[in-house]
């Protein structure tokens, strides 16, 4: 079941370094910091440019510290904006938050776990390692980043798990070996995922590959990881005759809506595949940044979530607007 | 200037009732089949089902897609089968079908609640899976053992569940509620001690040297006085076992020698369904007579007529609590092994205060 998003206005009560360009904030919201389930995320209410902006951040441990929750930001040059305005707060300034909510839930009592993080995908895994740790679960964490430096919370888990821990540094050419992981992992045992959407893709067409379960591989997307960075591109929308610029900073949907069109979505970030608009012709690669449509789909773009996907230079859709619809039941003709 | 905080013993308003990090029987062993069983526990709604192997599964009864109880679909193998439009949940409530689209959303899934079946009960845990240790079960175990015989049914009383407890912690009850079958003078007139721990209540009364009431005449089948003992174990938050029996006066039964007498577990365990009803499960064992079908089932519909005048009695007294609702309960003496296990539970409901908001997510 899903909870409405409950928003609650938080303190900036700590920023802490958590590594080269990762830093952790410490939210107080009104009323102290309670509990959440592991795997929660809090939305982040952020103006950028005059506009206010949405964005999800994973909740750092299983357990608020001091009154607080925790989120760890790293600051991206390739960003829409939101970790820009998060880098730019400073101790004692207030925002806006939800309350945790929790898509990405740790499921107990399984023989075995992997947990697979690649860089700041660290965040929700750190708390799913330290449940499993004080429950006595048989895991093993495999954390992946380009350097040390830039790995959050290295030192405390190398201190929590010991050899549970295994690094993986692509400057110092280790590469986490998925595919054997997945065979060595028992059979009734799950894997969690979060990283970058390369990552994620990766496994899911090992695990796939290797025929398991597809409930027992879990993860979590916000849809903000791509194949290609960041760009703006122009949208032509053919039932609607108009062409929009969608900047570096919005997604489609948010440009669709800036201009009043009429069109439906839920989730925001590429899951549920409300927000789908057919793809009539595109310039360049599309980049699908969705779970929603199936590999085979997103090969041949015929459909784009709007919420996460954008396009290369020019792209032209269809939102399914149509200025006058036929009747739904045809007429008979000669009938009444 | 701030005010002072209130001292610990003023703070007993608006706790919650019970605690949800807690085992609790959710259904018999005989009930739960290969079938969608829809159970209420600490307000929390279930639908249960043994798997095809026979383990129990206990998932919110919700889709996760528009609501609809689960416990209104159907079963397919192992998977339940939602009975709006077929979404899929694993027994883990992972969902693993969704019409009209090629992909899962991965966080498409239902709670799915620790469940394990022990002592002849189905035990859910609602609150926080990583705390549901299945040692913490309550220890049941003459309900299981084939050195006892005995049977059991349950009530769905529509009461606070700690009237029941409250009830069943003082048995000078039995004087006034049950004196046709196992209430007489005595009960009431023997002194009783109570000793607590951490995790438990005991309150202990021997009548020595009495006439036995009817219920017991018959089941010891021997005339002249005797000694009875009533052994109340009380284990949070809602378990309260009762070692009772009768043997011949000065045989030896108050040093432990029981080898005259009969002995019988009265086994209860009240699970909270809301605030204001429970199921009350509730089973008698023996040790005499054990391969005696007929003594068993005697028994059990005895204890079921017993049993419904306390019914009576607990459910008018939650009326009268909602009739009267700034008003509280007075304490006598007779009251230490209920005010004790009210103690417990409370303690255990504090210890999880904050989780509530995780729980209700």
């Amino acid at each position: 079941m899903r909870s409405e998003k409950q928003w609650t206005t938080a303190t900036v009560t700590g920023i802490h370094p958590a590594a080269e360009d990762i830093r952790l904030f410490e939210l107080e919201p009104e009323g102290g910091a309670t509990p959440y389930k592991l795997g929660s995320h809090i939305d982040v209410a952020l103006m950028v440019e005059g506009r206010s902006i949405l964005r999800s951040y994973s909740v750092v441990g299983s357990a608020p510290v001091a009154g607080a929750w925790r989120i760890a930001v790293r600051r991206v040059g390739d960003s829409r904006g939101g970790s820009r305005a998060m880098w730019g707060l400073k101790h004692g300034d207030a925002l806006r938050i939800t309350r945790p909510r929790s898509h990405f839930e740790l499921g107990f009592g399984r023989p075995e776990y992997v947990l697979v993080a690649g860089g700041i995908g660290i965040t929700p895994i750190l708390g799913m390692a330290d449940a499993l740790n004080r429950t006595k679960h048989r895991f093993r964490l495999l954390y992946a980043g380009r350097r040390r430096r830039q790995m959050a919370f290295l030192t405390e888990l190398e201190h929590l798990l010991g050899d549970r821990l295994q690094v993986f540094c692509s400057e110092e050419g280790s590469r986490i070996d998925l595919a054997g992981e997945i065979a060595r992992l028992h059979r009734e045992g799950e894997m969690y995922v979060c990283g970058p959407v390369q990552m994620m893709e990766a496994a899911r067409e090992l695990w796939r590959a290797s025929g398991r379960a597809p409930t027992s591989l879990r993860f979590e997307t916000f849809g903000s990881s791509g194949h290609l960075p960041l760009q703006p591109f122009t949208a032509k929308l053919q039932d609607h005759g108009i062409e929009l610029h969608v900047s570096r900073e919005q997604s489609l949907l948010e440009a669709l809506q800036n201009a009043g069109i009429e069109i439906a979505y839920d989730c925001l970030r590429g899951e549920c595949g409300l927000c789908q608009v057919t793809v009539l012709s595109h310039e360049g690669p599309v980049d699908h940044r969705d779970v929603f449509l199936s590999e085979v789909q997103k090969h041949s773009s015929h459909k784009l979530c709007a919420c996460v996907s954008r396009g290369t230079g020019t792209i032209t859709i269809d939102t399914g607007f149509r200025r006058e619809l036929r009747g739904v039941l045809p007429r008979t003709p000669g009938g009444r | 200037m701030p005010l002072p905080s209130l001292p610990a013993t003023s703070q007993h308003f608006h706790r919650p009732r019970f605690p949800r990090n807690a085992w609790y029987a959710a259904a018999w062993d005989a009930e739960l089949k290969h079938a969608l069983f829809p159970r209420t526990v600490a307000n929390q709604k279930l639908v249960l089902y043994r798997r095809e192997n026979g383990e129990p599964v206990a998932l919110e009864d919700a889709c996760w897609h528009r609501l609809l109880p689960l416990s209104l679909g159907r079963l397919e193998g192992d998977t339940v089968v939602c009975g709006y439009h077929g979404l899929k949940f694993d027994c883990h409530g992972r969902c693993t079908f969704m019409p009209s689209q090629e992909t899962i959303n991965p966080a498409a899934a239902v709670r799915s609640f620790p469940a394990v079946e022990r002592h002849r009960f189905i035990w859910v845990w609602p609150g926080d899976p990583a705390l549901a240790d299945p040692d913490l079960i309550p220890d049941l175990h003459p309900n299981h053992d084939p050195r006892w015989a005995g049977d059991g049914k349950t009530i769905h009383a529509k009461c606070d569940f700690r009237l029941i407890v409250d009830n069943l912690m003082d048995l000078t009850h039995e004087t006034y509620v049950h004196s046709s079958s196992i209430g007489n003078e005595a009960v009431a007139e023997a002194p009783f001690e109570v000793h607590h721990s951490d995790r438990e209540v005991i309150v202990e009364r021997w009548m020595l040297d009495i006439e036995p009431p009817p219920f017991w005449r018959a089941q010891l089948g021997k005339p002249g006085n005797v000694d009875r003992w009533q052994i109340i174990h009380f284990q949070p938050p809602c378990t309260v076992a009762i070692d009772v029996g009768v043997a011949p006066a000065g045989t030896g039964a108050p040093q432990g020698d029981r080898r005259q007498g009969v002995s019988m577990w009265v086994i209860n365990t009240i699970t909270p369904e809301t605030d204001k009803t429970c199921h009350y499960y509730w089973a008698n064992v023996r040790d005499y007579r054990i391969h005696e079908q007929r003594v068993t089932t005697e028994i059990r519909e005895a204890i079921t007529n017993v049993f419904r005048e306390d019914e009576i009695i607990v459910e008018a007294q939650q009326r009268a609590i909602d009739e009267n609702p700034d008003k509280i309960f007075y304490n006598l003496n007779i009251d230490a092994g209920a005010v004790l296990a009210r103690r417990l539970i409370d303690r255990m409901v504090d210890a999880e205060q904050g989780e509530a908001r995780i729980a209700a997510e």
